[in-house]
């Protein structure tokens, strides 16, 4: 798990910078507990020293990668890792190698199942979630770009027709990709309705 | 496979202490047998049984290598 050490110190600062020193990172990257606040004597001679337990932080892509890495090896996949890519809160990861027609599966099955249960083990117990995209050979990547295109065509023929469009059904993920594309456009609004698994996105024309 | 179960299913309880996993092995096809605490049945199991089908689906990836069947119960 997460790499700690306890550290002493003339003062709970010290502490803090030894550690620090000793871990060759910033304040930013590790969470600080304080064991025991030093005391002082007389004359100012230190009796106790200060001692703090200091945490390294883990990059959320790291946590990602070592339970992927981890289930990867528990299904007897040969693959590699292509690229890893993290941006705000979301973490991309892109496969490559010999297993990878077993490891989408039927329809996407596998990776989804995969994608799935990665994302709850390394979401357990946290504050900040991660959103996981697992791909393989950037299939996913390509779908949503042409996913992006259609919606931006089919938001301009909102615009000239001034009539709602209602999309096929899709899965939330599918749908995210259509609001989040559609978000800054100041002529027309976006919203899901139907129950899934037939839950439709309708772009909307604002006046 | 073993393995791969016990993984997954400590990794979401909140009693890892409680996870039993027992492997059967025939000549085509494996039986997982998997028993956790009674709280931490939901978190196996899943809404709708997603959880549960999941990891049917990760242990029939590794299984399709082997030319096995697989069957993963979930007892209590």
């Amino acid at each position: 798990m997460a790499l700690q050490i306890e550290k002493r110190g003339k003062s709970v600062d010290e502490a803090i910078k030894n550690a620090l020193d000793e871990l060759n990172c910033t304040i930013e990257d590790v969470i600080i507990d304080v064991l025991e606040e030093p005391s002082k004597g007389l004359l100012g001679i230190v009796k106790r020293p200060a001692i703090i337990k200091v945490t390294l932080r883990e990059k959320p892509e790291d946590n990602a990668l070592r339970v992927v890495q981890e289930l990867l090896a528990k299904m007897n996949i040969n693959y590699e890792i292509d690229k890893v890519e993290v941006k705000d809160n979301q973490v991309r990861i892109n496969f490559t190698g010999k297993d990878m027609g077993l490891l989408i599966g039927y329809r996407g099955e596998t990776l989804n199942a995969l994608q799935f249960l990665a994302g709850l083990i390394i979401n357990k117990n946290k504050e900040e979630r991660i959103n996981l995209t697992l791909d393989v050979e950037d299939y996913r990547k390509k779908k949503e770009e042409s996913l992006e295109a259609l919606a931006i065509r089919l938001s301009n023929k909102v615009k000239e027709t001034r009539k709602n469009v209602i999309m096929r059904p899709m899965n939330s993920q599918e749908r995210r990709v259509v609001h989040t594309v559609l978000q800054g456009d100041p002529n027309v609004s976006t919203y899901s309705m139907g129950d899934e698994p037939n839950r439709k996105v309708v772009i909307a024309f604002k006046k | 496979m073993k393995e791969l179960v016990e993984y997954i299913a400590k990794s979401l309880v909140d009693s890892p202490d409680e996870v039993e996993v027992t492997e059967i092995e025939g000549e085509r096809s494996i039986i997982i047998e998997l028993r956790v605490a009674a709280d931490d049945m939901g978190k196996v199991i899943g809404k709708q049984g997603k959880i549960a089908k999941s990891i049917r689906t990760l242990t029939r990836a590794r299984a399709t290598k082997e030319g096995k069947r697989v069957v993963v119960e979930i007892l209590r």
